[in-house]
């Protein structure tokens, strides 16, 4: 389904990725793959409580031991303005940053860093860490995010001014924010349905299989190298350089091979700390976490509380949403309420919405960016809500989403006009799949729901060197986590007209390219893509150019086509084309090195819809749910590479489902992570899962040469909702909180029974 | 403490290497003897990442202690590909994309063929429960699962 018919060689087309041989044979290096001779190893030292005050640490017998080469603790980081500093798309506090890789003056969940030591070995570093004597006021903790609001909770941060409202005295609420649009009042006037409900969802991690790890050398210069995995290389020497006083210019970061992020892997927990330690001891140091300092430490994305009221005609037509959000950050500000409040209802035309949304701070890991961050969250409550309408309506989930689609000059709740966008498309698949027509037996139910994500653009740089052979290297500065290096090779092939495997995709280290925003926001194809698409057009004027001093003519008068330069008409002369290969052959002596270049701040991220369909089986003796089938149907703009396109979407379903059906994070009395293993913490595993069917459907982003939209994000939207209104019509009972556990749901069949036996 | 000095036949080759009692199969490989492609997600058996075979069982490098592999054969996954030749499972996941961030892959790759070399004709759910102990967070596994049956239906086809 494309509206454009353009053909293209190399675009559209499923090549090897680059980096394939490297992963299938175990040569690719990931993050904690990479060592330096004379490198010792790090460990850090983390609080087992919740929140206490830290009156004081004692490092000294760890220092005594054979062995360790350096010990640090919040002393030896600078403290960091309150202020909110820009940085890429986001603002970044660093004084909270600088808390957060290293406790300060409280601990502020279990598992917060407050010590880390250098050792020859990590044997000798954990003996360390135990020789490390903390002096503990433990306080009372907040976990949960309705509590943490509530009048008398504990308070995280004394000082804390919440922005967007007024508070008397602390509070946890770190920020509240609203959209407006229409006037909801006379909304819910016109309409002829309300329905309000409540929906919970539990926070989750981003669950990647690499754990976080780096190697940091400074040199006694002060020149630092950093070789991480991360999603952003730049955005960890920005982070490191403010953290520890250093110039930019003097850090140099390699991402490693990167074993997923999923946004996890956007911000800095080792990286500071694997600096400052190998400073102090002169050697280049080691740090890799372990699973359960992965789950104590880092991530996860919000949990959230919601409360939505709808508003509806008998006709179908919404007339009204008004919803709150509230979001926990972990200890420090940062939860996606804003992006939640925004995405709640994008996909639909609804002229009268109000949605506001908190920040709220708890005693957990601070968030950190997962898929789509916030959206997953508040549709989870928006098209449960809009199923339950449905059923009260009596008319088809599907059509009900039809009737109030989203198309070209819909203005969102949230501000803009829609441009061309595929939400409606989504919806018309849906309906004709043979899926959703597809019969189910006893005790199975179908759900479908819908979702929308921004996509981004953002910062890119990008170069293109021309060979001396004819072949090319594409220089990028985005890690590639699922294929990125293909797409942007594939797009160079067709704008150079070379074969793909004549070019060479790179991702550059922080001092070999120009700056480039971070992998994420589902911007690398689309932006960075933009910016090779660019480099390539820029080596392809020079390589006219040289065309047009061989030929002694204008360079006006050469076109490129088909990877050669050939005059633009007769007028111009008669030439025979000369080839990228043959001009890159002379390319000595008519100028010297042909090097394209591009670098810009990419706008016109085309927005992302995607609708699901996903079947259950509900075994009502244990409320264990089993996925039949799914079908996942998203506006891709155009897939550049259709496999690792349906990869993303069916990667993101399946964390969806994951989130839906089984993970969270289970704390103790005390506050503690009570499994923060893969063992308890239960991500989707093979049998979980059926096959999960990708629909592309494309309508090109006018924004991108190639109609390129972000894919990555907008598939983890749906699937909570799609599996709990699937649930809902297996079993008559709604659930309103994740995860549906086979406990959770057991006890909501349970109770359903009770009822109807009491009636 | 003294070191144990064990000989071991890896991935073909007559192997020797000293490790400490405490260090595992997983740590020897990875470094002792530099071999990075097995990989380490949890260290405590949930996530499949250091699959390899061990006497031609499928094992987690990071359950087997490297002092118990003494005598032993271990294949990892650098010896699946036959000199400059991919094994048929890794030449089918390159092409049907079956992996994103590839740090599950090595795993998956050794834990796959060990399946195929027990059952030529799996059954899609025979396939997803073997695969069940190797978590794969970024592909959602259907490519996985294509992949290794479309690798099994080539083999038997070569194998007539
Ligand atoms: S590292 Fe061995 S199973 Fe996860
Ligand atoms: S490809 Fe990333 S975990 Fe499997």
């Amino acid at each position: 389904m494309s509206s454009d018919n353009r053909k293209y060689k190399w675009v559209g087309t499923r090549q090897i990725r680059p980096d394939g041989h490297d992963k299938v044979t175990g040569r690719a290096k990931f993050g904690s793959d990479f060592s330096l001779s004379g490198m010792i190893h790090g460990r850090v030292l983390r609080s087992p409580h919740a929140h206490a005050i830290i009156k004081s640490i004692d490092t000294s017998k760890a220092e005594a031991l054979p062995g360790v080469k350096a010990v640090i603790t919040s002393k030896d980081f600078q403290e960091q303005p309150a202020e909110l500093k820009a940085a890429g798309e986001g603002m970044i506090n660093y004084r909270d940053m600088t808390r957060n890789v290293m406790a300060r003056e409280k601990a502020l969940y279990d598992g917060h860093a407050v010590a880390a030591v250098a050792a020859s070995t990590v044997e000798v570093a954990e003996a360390a860490l135990e020789l490390i004597s903390v002096d503990y006021e433990v306080l009372p903790h907040v976990i949960d995010v309705d509590e943490a609001m509530k009048e008398g909770a504990p308070i995280l941060h004394e000082e804390m001014v919440p922005s967007g409202m007024e508070v008397n005295g602390p509070t946890n609420i770190a920020k509240f924010v609203e959209f407006n649009l229409g006037d909801t009042k006379k909304g819910f006037e016109e309409a002829e349905v309300v329905i309000e409900r409540s929906y919970k969802t539990e926070a989750v991690h981003q669950g990647y299989i690499e754990p976080h790890a780096v190697v940091a050398s400074v040199a006694e210069d002060g020149q630092a190298q950093i070789w991480c995995c991360t999603q952003g290389q730049f955005q960890v020497r920005a982070f490191v350089a403010q953290l520890l006083g250093m110039p930019a210019s003097s850090i140099r970061v390699t991402p490693s091979e990167i074993g997923g992020g999923f946004g996890g892997k956007t911000v800095v927990y080792l990286e500071p700390l694997a600096t400052l330690l190998s400073k102090k001891a002169g050697k280049p140091v080691k740090m890799i976490m372990t699973r359960e300092e992965v789950f104590r430490a880092s991530g996860p994305t919000s949990g959230g509380s919601m409360t939505y009221k709808i508003g509806a005609t008998k006709a179908g037509k919404i007339t009204a949403v008004e919803a709150t959000i509230k979001l926990l950050a972990g200890a420090f500000a940062g939860a996606p309420a804003g992006p939640a409040c925004m995405c709640a209802v994008a996909p639909y035309d609804i002229k009268n919405v109000y949605v506001n949304g908190y920040d709220v701070v708890v005693n957990r890991p601070k968030v950190a960016a997962y898929r789509a961050p916030g959206a997953p969250i508040s549709a989870f409550g928006a098209e449960s809500i809009i199923d339950e309408l449905a059923k009260e309506l009596g008319i088809d989930p599907l059509e009900l989403r039809k009737l109030n689609a989203a198309k070209k000059g819909t203005q969102a709740a949230y501000g803009p006009t829609f441009r061309e966008i595929g939400y409606e498309e989504t919806v018309d698949i849906a309906m004709k799949h043979d899926h959703y027509s597809a019969p189910l037996g006893p005790n199975q139910g179908r759900g479908v729901a819908s979702g929308f994500w921004f996509n981004i653009g953002g910062e890119s740089s990008a170069t293109v060197n021309i060979n001396e052979d004819g072949t090319a290297v594409v220089i990028s500065g985005n890690p590639d986590i699922g294929g990125s290096r293909a797409s942007l090779a594939l797009m160079a092939a067709e704008e150079l007209g070379i074969d793909y495997d004549k070019v060479r995709p790179i991702i550059g280290d922080t001092a070999s390219i120009g700056y480039n925003f971070l992998t994420g926001g589902s911007r690398v194809t689309f932006a960075t893509g933009l910016a090779v698409v660019e480099a390539a057009k820029d080596a392809v004027r020079q390589l006219c150019e040289r065309a047009a001093k061989i030929w002694e003519v204008d360079a006006e008068g050469v076109i490129w086509e088909n990877g050669h330069a050939k005059p633009a008409s007769t007028n111009v002369g008669d030439f025979e084309p000369l080839s990228l290969a043959n001009l890159a052959a002379q390319a000595p002596k008519t100028g010297g090195p042909i090097c394209g270049h591009n670098a810009q701040n990419v706008q016109g991220a085309g927005p992302g819809f995607a609708t699901h369909i996903c079947d259950v089986e509900v075994d009502p003796e244990t409320g264990s749910v089993s996925i039949l089938r799914y079908t996942a149907i998203q506006d891709v703009g155009r897939a550049i590479h259709p496999s690792y396109v349906e990869g993303q979407i069916q990667g993101g379903a399946a964390q969806g489902i994951g989130w839906a059906l089984n993970e969270e994070y289970i704390y103790n009395s005390k506050g503690q992570l009570d499994n923060p293993g893969f063992l308890d913490y239960r991500i989707p595993v093979a049998s979980d899962l059926p096959m999960i069917d990708a629909v592309m459907v494309e309508v090109p982003n006018d924004r991108h040469p190639y109609g390129v939209r972000g894919v990555g994000e907008v598939p983890i939207v749906p699937p909570m909702a799609a599996v709990a209104n699937a649930i809902e019509n297996a079993t008559g009972v709604r659930m309103s909180a994740l995860p549906m556990s086979p406990p959770r749901l057991l006890a909501a069949l349970d109770q359903a029974d009770i009822k109807e036996a009491a009636e | 403490m003294a070191k144990h000095h064990i000989s071991m036949t890896l991935n073909g080759e007559p192997t020797e290497f000293l490790c400490s009692t405490r260090q595992t199969l997983l740590d020897v490989l990875r470094d002792e003897l530099n071999l990075t492609g097995s990989k380490e997600g949890c260290a405590s058996g949930d996530c499949g990442a250091c699959s390899v075979m061990v006497d031609d069982r499928l094992v987690c490098a990071c359950l087997v202690l490297g002092a118990e592999c003494d005598g032993k054969t271990v294949e990892s996954i650098e010896g699946m590909a036959d000199g400059e030749n991919l094994h048929p499972l890794q030449q089918k996941f390159l092409e049907e994309a079956a992996l994103q961030c590839g740090i599950c892959t090595p795993g998956v790759l050794v834990a796959a063929k060990a399946l195929l070399e027990r059952n030529n004709n799996p059954t899609e759910t025979e396939v997803r429960y073997w695969l069940a102990g190797n978590l794969c967070r970024c592909t959602g596994y259907d490519k996985i699962v294509r992949a290794v049956m479309s690798t099994a239906a080539d083999m038997r086809e070569n194998a007539k």
